[in-house]
């Protein structure tokens, strides 16, 4: 229960940290909030050669409006999302998900980007990024990129990063006042992984959805969209019906994950009920 | 190319190229005092409070995160210390049990725990006091729910969690007189 040695790095810049990471990137891992890093390393899962401990890197602390985007920066902690950081509906929804993000001690220390970049199946805000089409903004000595969910996401905790690689910024669109959201999550105990979970957005124009957007995470290797649900509700007025409906086709989309804590048919069944409940969310807000 | 070496706000030590083994000095304020120890980077937090400062309240249950023993205040929020590496705790201010009571007098939150039972075998409570703590300095008025959700961070297997929540709420409102 205690970390193989490693050689320990405290940069203070990114372009410290893009140096050391273009060096010791390859048996090194980056250490952010180490919420999921250093339970792997205690249990020697994880043994990283050398650790790259962006937390003295105050440039990486942020969340900010620009552009009709919310802004992430690499060192933002759950806890902020507890409270407002933002307008408009992305802002209200916010809150609403961080509090299912493992426990208070886990929120304090633990990072937004930190989540996304260790691609936990189970991880909120790989669900809400994917559901979203966010940006992520990845940065080495190589130069930028900025990478969709779509191309992002490999498969559980895989994705397209590089060792040398930073992910410094997640964008996500503000949504204006027009969006209605909804979010559901069924986990055994509070603040417990995810075994199923969908977040859901609906725009309404004259009482009609004119755009859905239906994520799912928890259930399979990574978070995805259900674009044959979205279709469906689109023209739609959205009753609880085309509701339960929406929740069988994404059920029967997915590849579930099988594993100790639930069967691919269990979670098939929690999915169809996560999708219901977070569209009947959207629809009365 | 060799770069420059990084080096800590406030530390002695240089943070590059040396070996996994080298030790660092690390200095940071626990329960007020100001201290300086040297550790290897892979010592936890919890570890070096343990060992490098004989501040043994501070337990391990789990060392991966889950069981919340091991919770401490740094700079007043309420962290795991099993997943901190000291190092990272230069310069910060870090609390422990050993700093709630003064002399004699417990701090409410532990005369609460003991009139209200919520110990039994005591594991677990520096866990949860810090916690609790941790939760009551910042929301002095959390409502019950809330409470009862922030108090599942951590784990109890004697009480059933009854009495530790009767006890929080207990000393919340001695807190607030």
């Amino acid at each position: 229960m205690k970390p193989v040695s490693f050689r320990y790095f405290a940069p203070r810049t990114v372009d410290q940290a893009l140096e050391l990471l273009a060096t010791h990137g390859g048996e090194g891992k980056i250490l952010a909030g180490g919420q999921s890093l250093v339970p792997a390393m205690n249990f020697r899962l994880a043994r990283p050669a050398s650790l790259i401990d962006i937390n003295r890197i105050d440039s990486l602390d942020y969340v900010r409006e620009d552009g009709g985007e919310l802004r992430i920066g690499a060192l933002a902690r759950h806890a902020r999302f507890e409270g407002p950081v933002a307008g408009g509906a992305l802002g209200a929804f916010l809150p609403r998900v961080a509090r299912h993000i493992g426990h208070l001690p886990i929120r304090t220390r633990g990072t937004f980007c930190g989540s996304i970049a260790h691609a936990d199946p189970a991880s909120e805000w790989c669900l809400l990024a994917a559901t979203l089409d966010a940006g992520f903004l990845v940065v080495s000595r190589r130069g930028r990129r900025n990478v969709r969910p779509n191309e992002y996401f490999v498969g559980a905790l895989t994705t397209i990063l590089e060792p040398d690689e930073l992910l410094t910024e997640i964008r996500l669109p503000l949504l204006g006042e027009d969006w209605r959201t909804g979010f559901a999550e069924f986990s055994r105990r509070a603040g417990d992984f995810a075994l199923a979970m969908c977040a859901a957005f609906l725009r309404f124009e004259d009482d009609r959805i004119v755009e859905a957007r239906i994520g799912l995470g928890g259930a399979t290797d990574r978070p995805s969209r259900i674009a044959a649900a979205e279709a469906l509700l689109t023209g739609s007025e959205g009753a609880p019906d085309i509701f339960r409906e929406a929740g069988n086709i994404a059920a029967e989309t997915i590849d579930p994950l099988e594993d100790i804590h639930a069967s691919a048919e269990y979670r098939r069944d929690l999915v169809r009920a996560m999708v219901a409940r977070a569209l009947d969310q959207a629809s009365a807000r | 190319m060799r770069s420059k070496p990084f080096t800590l706000s406030c530390a002695r030590a240089t943070f590059y190229d040396r070996d996994m083994s080298d030790k660092y000095d690390i200095t940071f304020t626990v329960n007020g005092d100001k201290r300086t120890i040297r550790v290897e980077p892979r010592r936890s937090l919890a570890d070096a409070l343990r060992e490098d400062c004989g501040l043994t309240g501070t337990h391990l249950g789990c060392e991966h995160g889950v069981c919340g023993a091991c919770t401490v205040l740094i700079d007043d929020q309420p962290v795991r210390s099993c997943l901190m590496f000291a190092v990272q705790a230069e310069g910060t201010r870090v609390r422990t049990v050993e700093g709630l009571a003064i002399g004699d007098k417990l701090h409410p939150l532990q005369q609460a725990f003991w009139d209200h039972h919520g110990l039994q075998c005591g594991f677990c409570t520096p866990g949860f006091l810090m916690l609790a703590v941790g939760i009551l300095e910042r929301r002095p008025d959390i409502a019950e729910p809330e409470l009862r959700e922030a108090l599942s961070s951590n784990l109890c297997r004697c009480t059933g969690y009854q009495n530790i929540l009767k006890s929080v709420l207990a000393a919340a409102a001695e807190m607030r007189k």
